[in-house]
């Protein structure tokens, strides 16, 4: 089987992954519009961006339940920095909650304005040493049970798995090393693939 | 700035990308634009259109009104300093501004230098009406370049000149053998790894935007169409009849550029655009400002 990956591109660093698709030989698509939902993929990234602009365009141009429901279904999903927001269950001082469908707590703009943002290196999982960019980072401020935590920095969750969702701070689009993204692709590969006992 | 803050400093504008930034002078309005769909707002006290009306000096805002609109939301906020004004981009600086647009809207406060932006933390976009105009002001520290279409009229001409002309350069440079870069770099005056950069890659080593004259949906993706890689709108917006929605259509065009069928849509009942001025009939170019 030769998976496809689409990259949801209303607004963001979407390029930035395709390019990493690209390099790692994957086959990608774009998803801009109801219609783009008609073809088959396997696996979706959700990008950077502004998490406010890619949440309002998801449900007015009519995206918003067709991707929910795949995501609930258990379609493989990598969420970097405002993917993550538009996956999160909770916000911390904000009503806005827009997949809801991964069960954490998250902060925006954490670390404050961009003065605050900040690159280094740390371990993903069993990753060791990722390079790690934040622009205007969330983090994850509480999990729920059985969130597995992938890495930390300064005591915070940056990164965590639960079930098929795998949701990141920081954006390893921007840098070269690909590691992420093929861990990512293994789990389009090997999905959890029964939800009640994963 | 160390190389790494430089690149962070890219990185945000790469976020950016696909976005609409919109110009607000109350945080009443930057609700409007984040609600919108803004993907960040430049806060300043008048917008270019009554800034080109009232004429006289025109500086940096208030930092208080900026800090209020900070306040009211989450998204990225922007502020312009005179070109040259390294003051005014300290003040910026020290209340945590995201971007500082070194802009040629407001009076230049130099008629021969541009800030060195390399000096500072916080990232700079500026404007540039060719690729000569873009490697310098990059030289410099920006780390993210905008057209430099003629601001508060509502007229899309010149913006759409100076894109298509910075992407004919950078055709031109892709297009070279290498040992002709060197005279490239000397006719661009401008350093040579910048151009040698720009023929390998074939793009500015930084993000592009369309500025200036963008005033309907049709515009800003007519701008996405020749190479923009997101759009500002300044005046368009609120000098327009129905502000909220015209952003939200000009936020959906950017992102579906290319459907026609959507921008169609998109460009019913809009109620007025601003007025708009032609090019010839303004007495004041500030496309020429800084150079």
């Amino acid at each position: 089987m030769r998976e496809r990956i689409a990259v949801l591109a209303l607004q963001g660093a979407f390029l930035e992954h395709e390019q990493a698709l690209e390099r790692l030989n994957i086959d990608w698509c774009e998803i801009r519009q109801a219609k783009d939902l008609e073809q088959a993929f396997d696996g979706l990234i959700l990008p950077g961006g502004e998490s406010t602009v890619q949440g309002k365009l998801l449900r007015e141009l009519g995206l918003f339940h067709a991707l929910k429901k795949r995501i609930e279904d258990g379609m493989p999903v990598m969420a970097t920095c405002a993917g993550l927001i538009l996956l999160a269950e909770h916000l911390v001082d904000d009503p806005t909650v827009w997949f809801g469908t991964l069960p954490v707590t998250v902060r925006r703009n954490a670390y404050g304005r961009q003065l605050g943002s900040f690159f280094t290196r740390g371990a993903f999982g069993d990753i060791a040493d990722c390079p790690m960019t934040f622009i205007r980072a969330p983090f994850v401020e509480s999990c729920r049970p059985g969130v597995e935590v992938l890495s930390r920095f300064d005591g915070q969750i940056t990164a965590v798995r639960w079930q098929n969702q795998l949701a990141m701070a920081f954006h390893p689009e921007l840098d070269q090393d690909m590691r992420i993204h093929r861990n990512f692709l293994e789990m389009v590969r090997h999905p959890a693939s029964c939800l009640c006992c994963s | 700035m160390n190389e790494k803050q430089a690149e962070l400093n890219r990185n945000l504008a790469q976020m950016l990308k696909g976005g609409v930034i919109m110009d607000v002078t109350t945080p009443e309005q930057a609700r409007i634009a984040e609600e919108a769909g803004a993907c960040a707002v430049m806060a300043l006290e008048r917008i270019p259109a009554d800034i080109r009306a009232a004429g006289g000096v025109s500086r940096m805002s208030d930092p208080k009104m900026i800090k209020g609109i900070q306040q009211a939301v989450s998204i990225p906020v922007m502020a312009k300093c005179r070109i040259g004004h390294f003051v005014e981009a300290q003040v910026l600086e020290a209340i945590e501004i995201d971007y500082i647009d070194e802009s040629e809207v407001l009076s230049p406060a130099d008629d021969v230098y541009h800030i060195d932006k390399t000096q500072f933390r916080v990232p700079f976009v500026c404007g540039a009406r060719d690729l000569g105009e873009a490697l310098r002001r990059i030289h410099e520290g920006a780390s993210m370049i905008r057209t430099k279409g003629e601001p508060g009229t509502g007229d899309i001409v010149q913006a759409v000149r100076h894109m298509r002309k910075m992407n004919a350069e950078i055709r031109r440079l892709v297009s070279m053998r290498e040992d002709e870069l060197y005279e490239a770099a000397k006719q661009l005056q401008v350093p040579c790894d910048l151009v040698f950069y720009v023929h390998q890659n074939g793009k500015l080593p930084v993000v592009n935007f369309a500025a200036g004259g963008v005033a309907t949906p049709a515009d800003a993706a007519l701008m996405m169409q020749l190479g923009a890689e997101g759009v500002f709108v300044g005046s368009g917006i609120f000098k327009s009849g129905n502000p909220a929605k015209r952003a939200q259509a000009i936020v959906k065009a950017v992102t579906n550029f290319k459907d026609a069928g959507m921008i169609a849509e998109l460009s019913e009942d809009l109620g007025e655009a601003m007025v708009g001025i032609n090019e010839q009939e303004i007495q004041l170019l500030m496309a020429e400002r800084g150079q």
